[in-house]
């Protein structure tokens, strides 16, 4: 069984390379343009070259500052709104309506708004992402706390916890999971925004960096690009996974 | 009735405020045009038909994009969802594309079309190919064996097994996938012409800015919500009436 597994991994591994291997002959026999399909091998040497000069760490780190921040400023709104919104009945009527009608709103749509309050600034991006990625957050933390079981809040009177307290010891833990699934989605919108801004606004980043390598057709640049934002991607949805595993271990304690 | 009456107070609180600041002069922005200015930039926006063009120009992207998603996405998820191995085997390399963020490949589809529709479509294509890659997937694995037995009695070419038995018993459940991707369509559309694209909503939105323009540019704002309202609207409406459809694909 085991040895079945590690073969389809194997095979797994053998037929990505295989396409890449089929992609870099066929680019290099000039079958498929070199112009627009550059061989592998070309992006990965181009990709080698900007990390070990050191001209990627600076993308790299105002992209990730960038959606970090955008992120914190989203979530932080999204959970104290979402929080308010969500413990009271009367608040749920009045304002979910408005959200509803807001929510559809492409966040690049903001972008024009943006510019016109910021300018082509950092300031800017940051008010887009913390536009676009406070949804989900908003969203699923009204979900949450409307969502308390009703026996917890009856728990809550008999043990006469104050408002506080209420919040503290039931009405967060029990909301967080729903939380944490908005915010691995914000975050995922949040790094979306950064390059949609740093195209839009030419402000330093990876996005601004793939733009420029297109316009001046160094197409290995911009597959560098593409691959190093791939990875970007993958590792903070692997990292929220990870720490939204552990901060749930709680809820399946057989696990 | 009074869900809708008190829905309305918010906004509606909001825009006496912002007019009545604006008007008295309280509230000096120059980027803030009155709702009053808003709303008739609008209806003249829509009476030339300039709006309604480019909304047009942009759900034709939109559905261009979906289409070849739900084209690539059906086909790809049926293959990888009938057999376990082709999914482990072509999986992860599929995987390895995922995270990739659709806008990051604005610049690689314009080099590779230019400006225009197809290039535009693929980038919506490529977002929108995911959530029904992964819903064909689940749900072809979900089928009941014993229907594919019967196809296999039967010696069903794939085309009339694909037609007649598989998309039957699991178009419920890749509807649902096909439902997430008509939302990110729009948004993707709207951020290529935001970014690129000279056609469509996105583009008269950043053109009314670039022109200052303010006025006309919060009525597109405003045009967006109705349309991105309409259409999770119309979305919930298809969501209740399905199962009276798909009864017939289940065993």
């Amino acid at each position: 069984m085991k040895r079945q597994a590690l073969l389809l991994n194997l095979s797994a591994l053998l037929f990505a390379i295989c396409l890449l291997a089929i992609w870099q002959v066929l680019s290099d026999l000039h079958v498929i343009s070199p112009v627009f399909f550059p061989p592998p091998t070309r992006a990965l040497s181009e990709l080698v070259s900007r990390l070990s000069d050191g001209t990627a760490y600076l993308s790299i780190q105002s992209t990730c500052l960038r959606m970090l921040f955008g992120w914190l400023c989203a979530s932080f709104m999204g959970v104290v709104l979402g929080a308010a919104i969500g413990s009271s009945r009367v608040a749920r009527d009045y304002l979910e309506p408005t959200l509803e009608f807001v929510r559809p709103l492409p966040a690049s749509a903001i972008i024009p708004v943006a510019i016109l309050f910021f300018g082509l600034t950092n300031q800017m991006s940051i008010a887009v992402i913390a536009f676009g990625a406070v949804w989900p957050v908003l969203l699923s933390s009204v979900y949450g706390f409307s969502s308390i079981q009703g026996r917890l809040q009856e728990v809550s009177a008999v043990l006469g916890l104050s408002r506080a307290e209420f919040l503290r010891k039931i009405a967060i833990p029990s909301a967080t999971p729903d939380i944490l699934s908005g915010v691995r989605v914000s975050l995922a919108i949040s790094l979306i925004l950064a390059v949609v801004t740093e195209m839009q606004a030419s402000l330093p980043g990876i996005g601004r960096d793939i733009f420029m390598a297109q316009r001046s057709f160094r197409s290995a640049d911009l597959y560098a690009g593409l691959i190093l934002l791939g990875f970007i991607g993958f590792s903070i949805n692997y990292a929220l996974v990870a720490f939204e595993k552990r901060a749930l271990r709680w809820r399946n304690p057989y696990s | 009735m009074r869900r809708l009456l008190r829905a309305s107070v918010f906004p509606v609180l909001v825009i006496l405020l912002w007019e009545i600041t604006s008007r008295t002069g309280l509230l000096q922005f120059e980027y803030l045009s009155r709702p009053s200015d808003i709303l008739l930039a609008g209806y003249s926006a829509l009476r030339d038909g300039s709006i309604l063009l480019a909304t047009w120009q942009t759900f034709e992207a939109a559905l261009f994009g979906l289409l070849l998603a739900v084209l690539v996405g059906i086909l790809t998820g049926t293959m990888l969802g009938l057999s376990a191995t082709t999914e482990k085997v072509v999986g992860p390399t599929i995987e390895a594309l995922r995270p990739i963020p659709a806008v990051a490949f604005i610049p690689l589809s314009l080099l590779l079309f230019g400006f225009g529709l197809p290039m535009e479509g693929m980038v919506v294509a490529y977002a929108c190919v995911w959530p029904i890659l992964i819903a064909t997937i689940g749900a072809v694995r979900g089928i009941e064996p014993r229907l594919l037995e019967v196809a296999r009695a039967l010696e069903l070419p794939f085309a009339a097994r694909l037609w007649k038995i598989i998309l039957p018993a699991a178009l419920s459940r890749i509807n649902v996938g096909i439902r997430v991707a008509v939302g990110f369509a729009l948004v993707v559309a709207v951020t290529v012409e935001i970014i690129v694209n000279p056609r469509g909503l996105g583009y008269s939105l950043i053109l009314a800015q670039q022109s200052l323009r303010v006025d006309l540019m919060y009525a597109q704002l405003l045009w967006l919500c109705i349309v991105g309202y309409a259409i999770n609207a119309a979305l919930r409406t298809v969501k209740m009436a399905q199962p009276a459809i798909h009864v017939g694909g289940r065993l």
